[in-house]
């Protein structure tokens, strides 16, 4: 079978105005299904593994986490330039798929030693890195610019998707067999291959990928610093650095609203069953009202939810309430800013661009997580959330001022 | 459809049956044949856990096989089980008499870390850790402890609920965690380690005045002899733990010949011999190394969380 005449068939269908989302990118949704169930399978029942599988210490797993958080930063960064560098995309999201891939098969295999295990886990997290900005670059390159909130928020639905199916199947696979880790990573491995193997043979590189055009850094830098663009990664910068960490949100939902600690685990759930309802509708909605618009109105909706945990207010519909807010705040910054930024980076740098969008977030978001830590130690939930609030409203004042001049 | 989805397909169906197939297979043989069920009244043996079942053997010929459990631990006539339940974070205390009748079963938040029995097998202890309970970070654990009187009805969830005391001043630190607790004959005093501030310290518990009163820093997961007077317990040096034996009337403290890491909560298989569990060649081992620090640690049986029946 020639390539070449594949993609030319299948150019056309892409194209085409009858298809609402490419199949590109709902083959890359699939991918990400597979991938994220694979992936929080595993996550979901490391802890167990190295305390009842291994006979390791349960302070092993804190080591473990702390050492590779910020790392995926930089990777993201390599995975981006390196996919515009070589003009394939594709190619470089296949690599980190696979990766992570591999090291699903490869956890097990480290056995009881606590450095092969956090290989692994540190594999994983750098095949994470690399993949997501060319994978976002071919669902924008995939897709007409006026259909890019759409596309992204169908994709994230799938990704959350998966990212919800993930624990359960685990939980049912060790209800099936007890004490059965090796089937946990068996499972978690094929569905990580049946990811890479989706991507290889569903996914095609659309045609607006100039395989020739090989961006030069200095290209790249060119471009990512173009004011129009530096402004947007600026400000999602900014406006990650006024956001409450995820896992502080949650304890404070639960402590502030007065709920049984028993709970805690669940909250996360309501945020991420939010999320992958609302992405596509909000992404929809994205695209009429202006994808910028509404990535800063979904961090006004976080501004709301954390005035109501500093307010005097307690019970579980204030609870459901902020949850409920905080997963439309995802829905609506996720996606929706790399659609925002897929449609004003030229396509040679996209990747590179949206790699250098993702990591100031996450970079903003990670100070700020440590920052708010730091606050709650020295004053009360009320007042740190009362100061999260202002904080996060003055961002988005900020963010209207000055992204008044950026293209809605 | 092109030929090329159609490999597409052919493959990852293939590959998705693969694990299907390793699942069904790991399934069908994992069911153990007639599980046999323990024999609490026979002496001689240990009660452990493997693969996420109790078992009862000595490491050599047959082992008998039992509920299913993360933690557990016999004594006087009461076993202890802790099994983590589906969702995260949640599990189960569940005590079986002698004769493996169910006296007690009660939720308890959290993954299952450590659980003893009193030596009048009255009083059941626990400890469960759980992720995410804390401002700061991901990762970060916490540790609940808890008893059980099972003579009275008395249920102290939490130790966090004791009025603490250290140097003679009332304690009130907010990052304040407990765990492995151990019971002494009484019925009523108990031995804990209380984390707070960065350090460690060992507790003596008092269950009808519902306080812990400290007595000695950097001692965790204390363990008490059969005889009551001294405690095996694990002390860190940095990140790694190792084994020591304090004598608690002379507050002599020996180091024990086991000088490789050891996260556990030991357990005495007599008042010269400490059992503990190490990692093992990526499984969990049951080795044991004498009290007064001589002599060297002897591997007995792939295993965690062992104690002596009879």
């Amino acid at each position: 079978m020639y390539l070449a005449a594949t993609r030319a068939a299948d150019g056309k269908a892409v194209t085409s105005p009858a298809a609402k989302v490419s199949g590109t990118v709902v083959a890359l949704g699939l991918v990400s299904l597979v991938t994220d169930m694979s992936a929080e399978m595993v996550t979901a029942v490391l802890p167990m593994y190295l305390m009842y599988g291994l006979g390791l210490g349960y302070l092993s797993l804190g080591v473990l986490d702390g050492v590779y958080t910020g790392a995926t930063a930089v990777l993201r960064l390599a995975g981006g330039y390196a996919a515009d560098r070589l003009g394939r995309p594709k190619l470089v999201a296949a690599a980190g798929y696979g990766l992570s891939a591999l090291t699903k098969l490869g956890l097990p295999l480290a056995g009881g030693s606590m450095t092969g295990i956090g290989l692994m886990v540190g594999a994983d997290r750098l095949g994470k890195g690399v993949r997501t900005a060319p994978r976002d670059a071919l669902i924008a390159a995939a897709t007409p610019p006026g259909a890019l909130g759409r596309a992204f928020g169908v994709h994230r639905t799938l990704d959350t998707a998966g990212a919800l199916l993930g624990p359960l199947l685990a939980w049912a696979l060790l209800a099936a067999v007890t004490g059965g880790y090796d089937t946990v990573f068996a499972a978690s491995f094929c569905l990580a291959v049946a990811g890479v193997l989706a991507l290889l043979f569903f996914v095609r590189t659309p045609p607006t990928v100039d395989v020739k055009r090989r961006a030069a850094l200095r290209t790249a830098i060119r471009a990512v610093t173009a004011p129009g663009v530096r402004r947007i990664w600026l400000l999602a910068g900014l406006l990650g650095l006024a956001t409450v960490g995820d896992m502080f949100l949650y304890l404070a939902i639960q402590r502030g609203m007065g709920l049984p600690p028993a709970v805690l685990p669940l909250l996360p759930l309501g945020s991420a069953l939010t999320f992958m309802l609302a992405a596509t509708p909000v992404g929809l909605l994205a695209d009429r009202l202006g994808r910028w618009r509404v990535f800063v109105l979904a961090h006004l909706l976080l501004v709301g939810g954390y005035l109501a945990l500093a307010g005097p207010v307690r019970g579980w519909p204030v609870a459901i309430g902020v949850l409920v807010l905080h997963g439309l705040f995802y829905a609506g910054s996720d996606g929706v800013l790399m659609a925002h930024a897929g449609k004003l980076l030229p396509g040679e740098v996209r990747a590179t661009g949206m790699a250098v969008v993702q990591t100031t977030q996450a970079l903003g978001r990670g100070a700020a997580a440590i920052g708010f830590g730091v606050l709650t130690q020295a004053t009360a939930l009320g007042p740190a959330f009362t100061i999260a609030a202002a904080a996060l409203a003055t961002a988005v004042l900020t963010a209207v001022l000055i992204g008044r001049k950026v293209p809605a | 459809m092109t030929r090329r989805t159609l490999t597409g397909i052919a493959v990852i169906a293939l590959v998705l049956a693969l694990g299907g197939g390793y699942v069904l297979w790991r399934h069908a043989s994992a069911a153990t044949p007639a599980a046999t069920g323990l024999d609490l009244g026979r002496p001689g043996s240990y009660v452990y856990v493997e693969d996420g079942r109790v078992r009862q053997g000595d490491g050599a010929g047959s082992t008998l096989v039992g509920m299913e459990c993360q933690r557990a631990y016999y004594r006087a006539g009461l076993l202890s089980c802790l099994r983590a339940l589906g969702p995260a974070f949640s599990a189960e205390l569940i005590v079986y008499g002698s004769d493996l009748s169910e006296r007690l079963r009660t939720p308890v938040w959290g993954n299952p870390s450590r659980t003893q029995v009193s030596p009048s097998g009255h009083l059941v202890a626990w400890t469960v850790f759980r992720e995410g309970d804390d401002y700061m970070a991901d990762g970060r654990f916490s540790t609940t402890a808890g008893l059980y009187d099972l003579a009275t009805g008395l249920h102290h969830g939490s130790l966090e609920d004791y009025t603490s005391y250290v140097d003679g001043e009332r304690f009130t630190a907010a990052d304040v965690n407990y765990w492995g607790i151990t019971f002494a004959a009484d019925d009523n005093t108990f031995y804990a380690t209380m984390s707070a501030g960065g350090k460690t310290r060992l507790m003596r518990g008092d269950i009808s005045a519902r306080t812990l009163t400290a007595i000695r820093e950097n001692v965790e997961c204390p363990s008490l002899s059969p005889d009551g007077t001294r405690v095996a317990y694990k002390q860190r040096t940095g990140d790694r733990w190792r084994l020591h034996v304090l004598d608690l009337g002379t507050g002599a403290d020996v180091a024990l010949a086991e000088t490789g890491h050891v996260d556990d909560q030991a357990a005495w298989a007599d008042d010269r011999t400490v059992m503990y569990v190490k990692a093992h060649e990526g499984r969990p081992t049951v080795f044991t190394v004498p009290a007064d620090g001589t002599g060297s640690p002897v591997m007995a049986f792939p295993g965690a969380s062992p104690s002596p029946v009879g």
